[in-house]
């Protein structure tokens, strides 16, 4: 193998795990160590600068950096990331002052913003330090789109919304809320240089099966009922509840009914269990408020009496897989099952409609609705129209709105000054040696050997009485260090350096995962099974040197490093270091701009 | 150095051996010697053999005496019985220890300046009388915990870290173990684990005196141009007579070999040493051959290393001595100290038997146990008795 090159900021990137899954980008080995050190608002304040929602977001997140997290592969569970995020917002202090100031002067550049969710504010966050002139638009009298109106209270409460749209409303966002948008061409025609649309995905499926004309009165659209519930047009449900759908609206869904009287609640999926949309620690809340998720049943028709719900008939399935590993529902060819019930929530997926947007304007869409976009620069066919969020690419989550939200406002900020919106600077990273003394690092690399710590959770009769309730305690600071102290910091990073080697296998010797092997070089393949410990998870790399002293190479597997310290301690000539890798995401501004054209349009 | 334990995690598919156990759980405390220290290597090598030996940890006694080379035992094999002794008595305390108990496996760990200065002597009878042991000598050729002075290993002319040169002569530890009679003799270097672990494997499986002398070099003290200790010297100096593919089990040999290159060496305990040659014509059954080559060798600058003799065959202190096969630690008053009945009046004075048992009384009279006829042991761990 060709020695690695560390120079491409993307080989230590992969290594931060959590950091390289994480679709903003988060550096969270960083703030978790600030969690560890008590320094909240620090800790807060890399958060909001990387995902603009961290208090909405340790509590919802769909945490993809967790299966990511290199300690569930060392042991059993990875570290509980997104809700020591929470901690930081928890326990954090006033950052109002630390907030980027705003300059009264504008650009005089005039920036829309379609939808007020997590997409649209963090192109405003991004744009407003910057001198823009932004104008958000959302039908609704709130900022917070999907945040506010589909999340249920119990799982984030209304002040943590406000706290956190707030401070980007603060920067001066104009707003223009409890107007729907009509038409694209009219707003193009108010002379806005770029358009953003981040209005989600904003239509609920409904399932068009006999019996839902004329039980439409105790059938809701799973969004639709949540929005309701959460602006209080809605206070009361039955007492028998099915949810149809599996995903983590559905979750929400009969939880929330259980809160306005729901007794005997069910979920009902067409899928088996494991193949649930909806995320795990979801599922598991949901079965621990006494709901019971009933899989492989397929719903058929509606039950009604005097044009009245009565229940739902379903056809039962078990699930077959073709040679290519496609799943097919297949009927198990017993009897169709019927449960009773007073109320169904349909909750099967969401659809993206554009019906503003006039199909001649400009903005191609594809065969499913979408708009065709550069997937880079979220540009659509027309120039100064963008896309982000669900609206972009269906539905997804607030983490990835938020990260298309970044990338757009570096495209609007690239168009309003002239410039390509393909070129694309790289990030900016910084590796820094963390060696203090002989056995001393700046970070604390003794290996916890703790478990994961739950969460506690409020008593169950006390949260299931009032929605308003907050089931999720959050870690106190105690727990809090305890679990932060779980992180492997794996942006601390082994570096070496083959020049200073010996190749004294001291490093070898102390290895307490078994990463770092002296051999002969080989072709990659080859050198993965050559490995005192082989390297047989593809998907992390093999760290090779040059040739050393004896022509032999060092070859490190990635995978399971500690990143403990330990072989940089016991080298003795610093062949080794340990070194901090911070990488800091392209942001909107002067530094995204084009090196070959003089800054115009900055900030005053 | 490091003061940090080392974590308790280990890879997730770290294998275990026949018993159960890990290497990690042939490993001792974490290391205080200097970064890089050729002895952590040595303490590695004997970890890994130790577990792919399959050994049971508690039927293992590792002796040592002063010196960085005798800190080691407490950095490896930390579930087995270890002795720390005096400087260069080393040697004295394990033929103690193996005379009392025969059935635990002896691994005495010295340096050069323990066995080629203060220890000289002890070195000498304990292989003489094929003490049935292995003797790792983790020699740097120098005194590392005194900043850097020569050791008797230090090779004349060579250089100190500080520039002055060595005008005593050497003395050769593989060289005098030959002399001696040990019955397993070799040479490797703490920075060539391939080698080192198929020795140490073969030497522990030895019955009698098996001596390594084990290169290694001090990075403090005596890795610098002009040392012949240094990982450079011994890495360009290095001439291996064969290499060892030791196998446990005595088993056809499945090995592609071109044919003439591979000698086959049967252990008593049914071990089968794999020689590949690597030197033309070296015999390691040939002890004077041996002791020529060698000084032949070095004579030429070379650093000698592998299996450089081994007697298969050979006999051990007990086999001499005519002792009985189980260990005599494990032996009741009765065998130990076979008297004639005691007198009415003496037996009532002692008033218990245990308390009779220590002043050499026994209660009831057996008669003296008959010497056995020696038997080959075969040393297979967890056969012996208690420790």
């Amino acid at each position: 193998m060709q020695p690695t090159d560390i120079g491409n900021p993307d080989y230590f990137h992969k290594v931060v795990d959590c950091q390289w899954a994480c679709p903003a980008h988060t550096p969270v080995p960083e703030y978790i160590r600030l969690i560890a050190a008590g320094r909240y608002t620090d800790s807060y304040m890399i958060n909001w600068r990387s995902n603009v929602f961290p208090g909405i977001l340790g509590r919802t997140c769909d945490r993809p950096c967790e299966p990511a997290c290199r300690r569930g592969r060392v042991e059993k569970e990875a570290v509980a990331i997104c809700r020591l995020k929470r901690v930081a917002a928890d326990f954090k202090d006033d950052v109002r002052a630390r907030l980027p100031a705003i300059p009264s002067k504008k650009n005089g550049k005039r920036i829309a913003c379609i939808g007020a969710g997590p997409a649209s504010l963090t192109v405003a966050r991004d744009l407003m330090p910057l001198g823009y002139h932004v104008v958000l638009y959302d039908q609704d009298p709130f900022a917070g789109g999907m945040i506010r109106t589909q999340i249920p209270r119990f799982r984030l409460p209304e002040p943590v919304i406000d706290e956190e749209v707030g401070y980007v409303l603060g920067m001066g966002v104009e707003t223009r809320f409890g107007q729907r948008v009509d038409s694209l061409k009219a707003l193009l025609a108010e002379g806005y240089d770029a358009i953003f649309v981040g209005c989600g995905a904003p239509r609920g499926k409904d399932l068009d099966v006999p019996g839902r004309q004329e039980a439409a009165a105790r059938v809701h659209i799973g969004i639709d009922w949540l929005a309701s519930v959460s602006f209080g047009h809605v206070a009361s449900i039955g007492k028998r509840v099915i949810v149809l759908g599996g995903g983590n609206t559905a979750m929400d869904c009969c939880r929330t009914a259980r809160r306005l009287g729901g007794e005997d609640v069910k979920v009902i999926v067409r899928s088996g269990f494991e193949e649930m949309k909806a995320s795990p620690w979801e599922k598991e809340d949901a079965i621990a408020e006494d709901i019971p998720i009933l899989n492989y049943l397929v719903p058929k028709s509606f039950s009604h009496h005097d044009g009245k719900l009565s229940g739902v008939w379903f056809e039962k399935v078990r699930a077959e897989y073709d040679a290519k590993g496609r799943r097919k529902l297949v009927p198990t060819g017993e009897p169709d099952q019927h449960f009773e019930c007073d109320d169904v929530l349909v909750a099967i997926g969401q659809e993206n409609a554009f019906p503003w947007i006039e199909r001649d304007a400009g903005v191609e869409f594809d065969k499913w609705g979408l708009p065709v976009l550069n997937q880079k620069t979220l540009q659509s066919t027309h120039p100064k129209v963008l896309f982000g969020g669900d609206a972009a690419f269906g539905p997804k989550n607030i983490i990835w709105a938020v990260a298309h939200g970044h990338d757009a406002a570096i495209s609007i900020d690239k168009l309003c000054n002239g410039e390509d919106l393909g070129e694309r600077p790289p990030p900016m990273e910084n590796l820094v040696s963390q060696k203090m003394g002989i056995h001393e690092w700046s970070y604390d690399n003794e290996i916890s050997t703790e478990k994961r710590y739950k969460v506690h959770h409020a008593e169950k009769r006390a949260a299931l009485k009032d929605i308003k309730v907050e089931v999720e305690l959050g870690f106190d600071r105690k727990r809090a260090y305890l679990e932060a102290q779980r992180c492997l910091n794996c942006d601390v990073q082994t570096v070496f350096t083959s020049k200073l080697c010996i190749e004294c296998d001291a490093c070898v010797d102390i290895c307490p995962m078994d990463c770092i092997n002296f051999t002969a070089n080989g072709e990659e393949e080859d050198l993965r099974r050559r490995l005192i410990a082989p390297a047989l998870n593809p998907s992390q790399d093999l760290y090779v040197s040059g040739a050393l002293k004896t022509g032999r190479v060092m070859v490190k597997d990635e995978d399971v490093c500690l990143h403990c310290g330990l072989c940089a301690e016991r080298c003795p000539t610093g062949a080794w270091d340990m070194q901090k890798f911070l990488i800091d995401m392209t942001h909107a501004g002067p530094a995204c701009r084009s090196r070959k054209r003089s800054p115009a349009l900055t900030t005053s | 150095m490091t003061y940090l334990a080392k974590p308790k995690l280990h890879h997730p598919r770290l294998p275990a051996n026949k018993l159960g156990y890990t290497r990690r759980d042939y490993e001792g405390a974490v290391s205080t010697l200097c970064a890089g220290c050729g002895h952590d290597s040595i303490s590695a090598a004997i970890v890994q053999a130790c577990f792919e030996l399959d050994l049971p940890p508690h039927r293992i006694a590792k002796l040592s005496g002063i010196g960085c080379s005798s800190k080691t035992p407490t950095y490896f094999l930390g579930n087995s019985h270890g002795f720390n002794s005096v400087h260069g008595r080393m040697p004295s305390v394990l033929t103690g220890a193996n005379l009392a108990n025969r059935a635990l496996i002896y691994m005495g760990v010295s340096g050069d300046g323990d066995s080629a200065s203060i220890g000289l002597g002890q070195l000498a009878h304990a292989i003489r009388r094929g003490v049935n042991m292995v003797y790792a000598v983790m020699n740097n050729g120098v005194y590392g915990l005194t900043k850097g002075q020569f050791s008797a290993t230090a090779d004349k002319g060579s250089k100190s870290k500080r520039g002055e040169v060595n005008t005593d002569a050497a003395i050769d530890l593989v060289g005098m173990a030959l002399q001696l009679g040990a019955s397993f003799v070799a040479r490797s270097f703490s920075g060539d684990k391939a080698q080192l672990v198929p020795l140490l494997k073969a030497a522990i499986a030895h019955r009698g005196a098996a001596f390594l002398d084990v290169l290694s070099p001090c990075v403090a003290f005596n890795n610098h141009e002009g040392s012949t200790k240094s990982f450079d010297y011994v890495r360009s100096h290095n001439e291996a007579v064969n290499r060892l593919d030791f196998m446990v089990e005595r088993a056809p040999i499945t090995a592609d070999y071109a044919p003439g290159t591979v000698r086959a060496v049967v252990q008593h305990d049914g071990s089968t040493l794999v020689l590949r040659k690597l030197a033309e014509d070296y015999d390691p059954s040939d002890r004077i051959r041996a002791m020529t080559y060698l000084a032949e060798r070095q004579a030429a600058g070379e650093v000698v290393t592998g299996l450089l003799y081994v007697d298969p065959e050979a006999g051990e202190l007990h086999d001499s001595l005519n002792t009985v096969e189980r260990p005599l630690n494990a032996l009741g008053d009765a065998e130990l100290v076979p008297v004639r009945p005691p007198s009415r009046a003496s037996t009532r004075a002692c008033g218990s038997r245990t308390a009779g048992g220590a002043q050499g009384v026994n209660r009831r009279p057996r008669p003296p146990v008959p010497p056995r006829a020696p038997r080959r042991s075969r040393r297979v761990p967890g056969s012996g008795a208690g420790a």
